[in-house]
């Protein structure tokens, strides 16, 4: 908060921070001055000239959106003439604008419409005829449809894409009346580079921009507005829903914490799935091969009874459960709860197993807590942003557009090391590309000219860390001239990428699967703390090792005990006292070792090891590395129970298939890729015979014995709050929208948690330099497989494509698989654009249309995961990094052909 | 040792002589002087422009003073032969006395057009080579440039400029003391001085004239300005249709940092300065300083919102000094002359020369250069020589497309920044353009607002629709289907959209409209009540006929009506059926016995 200055409106005192929005002020003061072009998340344009204001002292008159508040400022925003040019602006702004109203998507929530009705201006009472002309609508885009004709030129739209979103894809064409809002200066919407954020639509004041999905299903008038927590990725977005009865009509962001009202595409159209009439609404039982319809009350008691024969026969050991990174902390909790205290195992795990296990097995190691050190927003205050192995653009949008913004906005240096030349690149003071799999090499190529240069923050290794001699003496064998023989990169670009970063104020490192994907991921990870701790660039804002979390909850699935070592906040199974205090919360007898991983449970299936497999919303069919493996290993199992909305390629081998709610449909927290627990709303009713997942849980545990009797996720959370330290101030009376990030351990409401991890001292105490060698990949390509393949996600999809591949806006973006080639390769192997290859590994075979682009390097091919008709994890290397358990997806060796 | 030449013959390089052939008149003069063995006797320079573009293609030989006028290829021979090896003029090209009908013997200075014209800004221009350094420097170039920089300080040029009473020559006239002195006392790293050359009016061309002409100028006088101001980087923003004068500017800069007066510590002081050009797409609202300066820096060149001003926050958000051409081209004339002397010239409040290009129903358009003060009548009747064919004197407009139009009785104004704005004009770029009875007002009015509405940027309301409107409003006068409530509308739309808009582009381009409404209201009434247009302009409100004692019966107008109205045979004089006639007005152009007559 800045000084506060006294100002004089209309004859009346007010007080205000100095330097803040004249407009904006006068408003919160209750003065309603006009305006159509000022929109508080971009700078002022002034375009609009319906807020002018007199300013003593001042020539003219002067747009208020556009001046800052000083000290004895006397304002007049009131009187006849000021009132007159008012009048005069809208109906200029009508005598251009198409009067579509009774047919447009905005009426009655329409900027133009509302100072119509405040002016007196009707399309009957202008001075001036109304022009007749009309331009064509640009209906091009899978998404938006913008009307040029309501278009009233306030830049709204074009400042977000560029100010927001950081896109700048959106400009003015042409000049004076003829002209309009264009992608690249005329170009089609549908061949620019818009992805489909829709932050235009949203910043649009009038109906000049709309969602397309969304037309002619509701009048304003008709739809209610509630509040909750995107379902995707780990930003955790705040989204508005606007529905009509109990369906989904558009969806806006909203200003949470994590996005400020920014979505990406899936966000904003990506809810389609919600009311696809597949939706799982009564339980199946599959008898004879085929499934049929089961009361809960016949499936419930099935799996009871047979769970308990299975435990009964083979003991505790022979039961794995996957826990959801798509569902609830509460859910989580009470799903390992169930596997631990009522079938008695801590064979627990989650898909976060083949994403970030290596992230909590390196940052543990290192810095004694495995998450995001720092919080979303401030990326937008780094200095320099090393951003590697995350192709944030598409797997995080919205943390994107902070990046982007820190760029564009404060001159931030950013760092891309990739071996995709992605989206980020463009925004990249250096872009590195190394070969798939040598990121040991580059980080300590980086290093070592950081220590030979002088860089290195001394005063923070000596007061803030260990193990420094023995890392360095490691570090030290890396010259930038080996690590160019090794990574490819070359040297120059190592010295240079190295003194940017050290030379940073505040340095951030981003990474998600490209660093932890792989069978070194955890020596990757470990790398990547060395960097940070040898520059001081951990345990201050703006600043920190920041890995990004894929799925809405899996920080959060991963917090509440999924996962086969902790009990939920990370409280060791192994620590005796620990086992112990769980053993009085819970009334059970526990078990005391480390359960099975992800892949491990997959091998003991397949080994006969494993009888029974309970999966909650998770679709292994897919998401699992050496899908010809995982398939005969759920084929050997002799009860498989899924939990899911949807039928999924997982499903197929089930049991007992059980229908449960979807997030817009549940009350309960997720907890962000920041560490950051919000609270979500059920903003519809769920389809008529389904279940929420911990409410089924405890239904078969209280069936089996194990008495569970919690009657809301509040309830659950209170029980968390009690047994996990790192939440135990978590209550959800106190979250609101702010939410807060853990650790948060006491009720105190002031208490929001920890913005950024490891101040002064690190969760273990002094951070911990590991040296760590470079290890070639598992798999490399060969004369067989001659090149190098590496998978991941896109934009328009996720995950397994559960619920994306059922968005009819999404499909339109991206509807099916293919493989990205290199145009060298595709002119090697004479493929054509859109041409079916045949792409195989030594563990498999999948056909794929061919896409031609230099984003992959010449021998390379990536292939987007989500597609189970042509699944990239048919093809991928289940070699696992022997700490984490981490499957090395990002690398395989691979031959292409033409099908 | 070479021969030192016995004769400088220079040639006017400007645009237009230029476009007139005056580079084949150049050829034409090396071929004679070879063919007559003299290349080693005569010099041949060519030169920024002389200013009598009506006279063009012209070429002034010294020692003797003779000053050649509408030259053609074909005429060199003669001149070579008889002027450059026998001494003898060539009588019937040299230019005339206006009044004494006597042969200009003595050089330019004896015309009117010269004679009333004080040179400061344009007084390299069409002297010196703007091509060789040295000329510029043998004329005191960079002098003032090394005097300050060795020593004034800061301080010392802001107050001497304040002093002189110098204001900006880019039409707004704001003191460039004051506007030097904010970016100077602006702290930052950085800052930037921009010259703006986009010069947009249609009609002016004196900045394009200055730097084709004496393009060192502007850079010394951009090197005292960043000096001053403490910009160590500077940029000239050009429009890509002048590329005559981007041509020389950058040969000038290229020789400047040649010579080190460009470049890292200057006259071996601690300032280091250096320029880059920019090129316009040629939208008149780039010259509007902020949008030039989101053009520059590769945004679309729409006009930002003022506060901040660019002294405090301009190129890249940083503090910019930004002038126009003209106004960098007075700096060094103040630095070597002294202010007193500058303040010596001008009004109270309008101190210097200012430059005017003339041009419409005047008989010596071209560009000139008096001291403020100077009265319109001097201006247009005995520098300009008056209104062609014996035609009356309507109209004067001044500053451009959205200057303002000034009748007779107003010509004796001294013209200075004020005077013109309480004529309901404006000094703008000075562009003066005289109109005849010829010329019908409203007529006027309305194409001027064609002019702005298509050149509005579109970014704000009025302007974008304002214009629009204000335009239609006028079409449908000039159409005859005005009504008199029609000339409120135009006035209270006018006063909203200056009172409103943006950027000076929509604050000013009411003016056309609001000073022919203020000067020639009767004109609006005329076509509004009674259908007339007075000048015969106004093709709706005009009835051709045939005269039949003119008509030949040649059948020409029949052949080119495209409505196919007229009727005839031979012998009998045609007839134009009046009912089906849409008054285009095409008969009257082709009729080559000007047998066809308008009535309004």
């Amino acid at each position: 908060m800045g000084k506060l200055v006294t100002i004089k409106i209309d004859g009346k005192e007010i007080k205000a921070e100095e330097g803040s929005n004249l407009l904006q002020t006068a408003r919160d003061a209750g003065f309603d001055i006009p305006g159509l072009c000022y929109y508080d998340k971009v700078s002022p344009s002034g375009a609009c000239r319906l807020c002018l204001v007199k300013i003593d002292g001042m020539r003219g008159l002067t747009a208020s959106c556009t001046v800052k508040v000083n000290e004895g400022m006397n304002i007049t925003a009131f009187d006849e003439e000021l009132e007159g040019h008012r009048k005069a602006i809208v109906e200029l702004l009508i005598s251009e604008h198409k009067l579509g109203c009774m047919t447009c998507e905005v009426d009655s929530g329409c900027g133009l419409e509302d100072l119509a009705y405040r002016y007196d201006v009707t399309v009957d009472n202008l001075p001036f005829p109304a022009r007749s002309e009309h331009l064509p609508v640009e209906a091009t885009s899978p998404v938006i449809l913008y009307d040029p004709n309501k278009c009233i030129l306030c830049e709204r739209c074009v400042k977000a894409c560029y100010e927001i979103q950081g896109k700048g894809i959106l400009s003015f064409a042409e000049r004076g009346i003829d002209t309009y809002v264009a992608t690249d200066l005329g170009g089609l919407w549908v061949d620019s580079n818009c992805d489909g954020c829709g932050e235009c639509i949203q910043a649009c004041p009038v109906g000049a921009l709309v969602e397309k999905p969304s037309i002619g299903k509701a009048r304003k008038w008709e739809i209610t507005k509630e509040e909750t927590i995107c379902p995707y990725c780990g930003v955790g977005c705040r989204i508005e829903v606007e529905k009509k009865g109990n369906e989904i009509i558009r969806i806006n962001g909203a200003d949470g914490p994590a996005n400020d009202g920014r979505l990406c595409v899936k966000g904003r159209f990506g809810y389609e799935y919600q009311m696809n009439d597949s939706r799982l609404t009564t339980p199946l039982i599959k008898e004879n091969g085929a499934f049929r319809e089961a009361s809960w009350d016949e499936a419930l008691d099935l799996i009871a009874d047979k769970f308990t024969g299975i435990k009964n026969k083979y003991g505790s050991g022979a039961f794995a459960g996957l826990a959801s990174a798509r569902c609830t902390n509460e859910d989580n909790y009470v799903f390992q709860k169930f596997m631990r205290a009522a079938l008695g195992t801590n064979n627990v795990d989650h898909c976060a197993r083949l994403c970030h296990a290596s992230t909590v097995a390196g940052l543990a190691r290192a810095f004694g807590s495995g998450a995001m050190t720092n919080s979303i927003k401030e990326f937008e205050h780094a200095d320099c942003i090393l951003v590697t192995g995350s192709n944030t653009t598409e797997t995080h949008p919205v943390i994107a557009t902070y990046i982007k913004n820190a760029v564009q906005k404060h001159g931030a240096k950013l760092i891309v090391v990739d071996p995709r030349r992605i989206d980020l690149v463009k925004y990249a003071t250096l872009w590195l590309r190394q070969q798939n799999g040598t990121d040991v090499a580059w980080l300590n190529g980086m290093m070592n000219v950081i220590i030979n240069e002088g860089l290195a923050d001394e005063e923070f290794i000596r007061s803030r860390t260990e193990g420094y001699e023995d890392f360095a003496a490691v570090v030290k064998e890396y010259t930038p001239e080996r690590v160019e023989e090794i990574s490819g990169i070359p040297k120059e670009q190592i010295i240079e990428a190295a003194r940017v970063y050290a030379q940073a104020e505040n340095g951030s490192i981003v990474f998600s699967m490209g660093i932890t994907q792989h069978i070194t991921g955890t020596d990757n990870v470990l790398s990547v703390a060395n960097l940070a701790m040898l520059t001081g660039n951990v345990g201050k804002l703006y600043s920190g090792v920041n890995p990004l979390r894929g799925q809405n909850n899996v920080q959060g699935a991963c917090d509440l005990g999924g996962l086969p070592n902790v009990y939920p906040g990370y409280q060791k199974v192994v620590d005796p006292d620990v086992k112990a205090k769980f053993e009085a919360k819970w009334n059970a007898k526990l078990d005391d070792k480390v359960g099975l991983s992800v892949t491990e449970m997959m091998d003991g299936a397949g080994e006969g090891t494993v009888k029974a497999l309970y999966i909650m919303g998770e679709n292994p069919m897919v998401s699992d590395p050496n899908l010809n493996h995982v398939e005969a290993s759920l084929k050997k199992l002799d009860f498989l129970v899924v939990q899911d909305i949807f039928m999924t390629e997982t499903t197929q081998f089930a049991d007992v298939v059980l229908p449960s709610f979807s997030s817009y449909e549940k009350s309960g927290t997720f907890t962000n890729t920041e560490r950051r627990i919000q609270l979500l709303n059920p903003v519809l009713d769920p389809p008529a015979g389904t279940r929420d997942d911990w409410q089924i849980l405890q239904d078969i545990s209280n069936r089996m014995g194990y008495k569970m009797n919690f009657t809301s996720a509040e309830e659950i959370m209170e029980e968390v709050a009690d047994v996990s330290p790192i939440y135990g101030g978590v209550h959800f009376k106190k979250l609101g929208v702010e939410g807060v990030q853990w650790p948060c351990k006491t009720d105190d409401e002031n208490d929001r948690g920890v913005l950024y991890l490891h101040k002064d001292t690190f969760s273990r105490g002094l951070g911990h330099f590991s040296p760590v060698d470079f290890i070639p990949p598992a798999e490399l390509p060969d004369k067989e497989y001659p090149y190098m393949l590496s998978t991941g996600r896109i934009l328009f999809h996720y995950h397994t494509g559960t619920m994306t591949r059922k968005v009819s806006a999404l499909n339109s973006f991206e509807s099916g698989p293919y493989a990205e080639i290199s145009p060298e390769l595709a002119e090697t192997l004479n493929i054509s654009e859109n041409d079916d290859i045949r792409i195989t590994s030594r563990r498999g075979s999948i056909v794929t249309a061919a896409r031609i682009t230099d984003k992959v390097a010449p021998l390379s091919v990536f292939v987007p995961f989500h597609f189970a008709e042509a699944a990239a994890n048919r093809l991928t290397n289940d070699a696992l990094d022997p700490i984490a358990k981490i499957p090395e997806l990002k690398v395989a060796a691979c031959s292409v052909e033409k099908a | 040792m070479a021969t030192v030449p016995k004769l400088d013959v220079l040639i006017c390089g400007g645009a237009s002589c230029i476009s007139n052939h005056s580079h084949d008149i150049k050829d034409k003069i090396f071929e004679e002087l070879k063919k007559n063995g003299i290349e080693d006797e005569v010099r041949v320079i060519e030169t920024g422009c002389m200013g009598p573009c009506e006279l063009g293609p012209v070429m002034l030989v010294y020692p003797d003073k003779v000053f050649y006028q509408r030259l053609k290829p074909s005429d060199i021979e003669t001149i070579v032969s008889d002027h450059f090896v026998k001494g003898r003029p060539v009588e019937e090209k040299v230019l005339v006395s206006e009044t004494t009908r006597a042969i200009i013997e003595k050089g330019q200075q004896d015309t009117d057009f010269f004679k009333k014209q004080t040179k400061v800004v344009l007084s390299n221009c069409g002297r010196i080579d703007p091509e060789n350094i040295e000329e510029y420097i043998s004329e005191n170039g960079y002098a003032a440039l090394g005097s300050v920089l060795t020593s004034s300080t800061p301080d010392e040029v802001v107050e001497t400029i304040k002093k002189s009473g110098l204001r900006g020559r880019g039409g707004g006239g704001f003191p460039t003391g004051r506007k030097w002195e904010f970016v100077k006392n602006t702290t930052n790293d950085q800052k930037y001085v921009v010259c703006n050359a986009d010069e947009g009016d249609p009609g002016a061309f004196m900045d394009r004239s200055v730097l084709e002409g004496d393009p060192h100028c502007i850079i010394e006088g951009m090197s005292i300005a960043a000096y001053t101001v403490g910009a160590n980087k500077g940029y000239v923003y050009i429009r890509a249709e002048y590329p005559l004068a981007i041509k020389r500017l950058e040969h000038a800069i290229e020789e400047a940092r040649e010579y080190g007066f460009l470049g890292e510590n200057i006259f071996e002081t601690d300032f280091s300065f250096d320029l880059e050009i920019r090129i316009g797409a040629g939208a008149f609202v780039c010259g509007e300083e902020t949008a030039l300066i989101a053009s520059i820096e590769g945004e679309r060149g729409n006009p930002r919102p003022r506060p901040p001003f660019p002294a405090i926050s301009g190129l890249w958000g940083k503090p910019t000094l930004l002038n126009n051409v003209e106004t960098y081209a007075n700096i060094r004339h103040i630095i070597l002359k002294g202010w007193e002397w500058y303040a010596s010239i001008g009004t109270e409040t309008s101190k210097g020369t200012k430059v005017f290009a003339l041009s419409g129903k005047i008989k010596n358009t071209g560009l000139i250069e008096v001291p403020m003060g100077t009265t319109l009548r001097e201006l247009i009747f005995d520098i300009g020589g008056g209104v062609p064919d014996g035609k009356k004197f309507k109209a004067v407009q001044l500053g451009g497309p959205s200057g303002g139009c000034v009748p007779e009785e107003y010509l004796d104004t001294p013209i200075d920044y004020e005077t013109l704005i309480e004529l309901g004009a404006m000094m703008g770029s000075g562009g003066v353009i005289v109109m005849d009875e010829d010329t019908c007002m409203v007529n006027t009015a309305r194409f001027f607002l064609d002019f702005t509405k298509s050149e509005s940027c579109g970014k704000c309301v009025p302007c974008r629709v304002g214009l629009v409107q204000l335009h239609a409003l006028l079409d449908k006068i000039v159409k005859g289907n005005g009504e008199l409530e029609d000339l409120d509308k135009l006035e209270k739309l006018c006063y909203s959209v200056k009172k409103t808009s943006l950027c000076g582009l929509g604050q000013t381009a009411p003016n056309p409209v609001l000073s022919t409404l203020r000067y020639f209201k009767d004109e609006y009434l005329e076509h509004i009540q009674d259908h007339r247009c007075r000048a015969k302009v106004c093709t709706n409100l005009v009835t051709y006929t045939i005269v039949e004692d003119a008509c030949r019966s040649c059948g020409i107008c029949a052949k080119n009506c495209p409505v196919d109205c007229i009727s005839g045979e031979k012998g009998v004089p045609y007839v134009i059926n009046q009912d089906i006639c849409i008054s285009c007005g095409t008969c009257y152009d082709v009729c080559p016995f000007d047998a066809i007559t308008t009535e309004s």
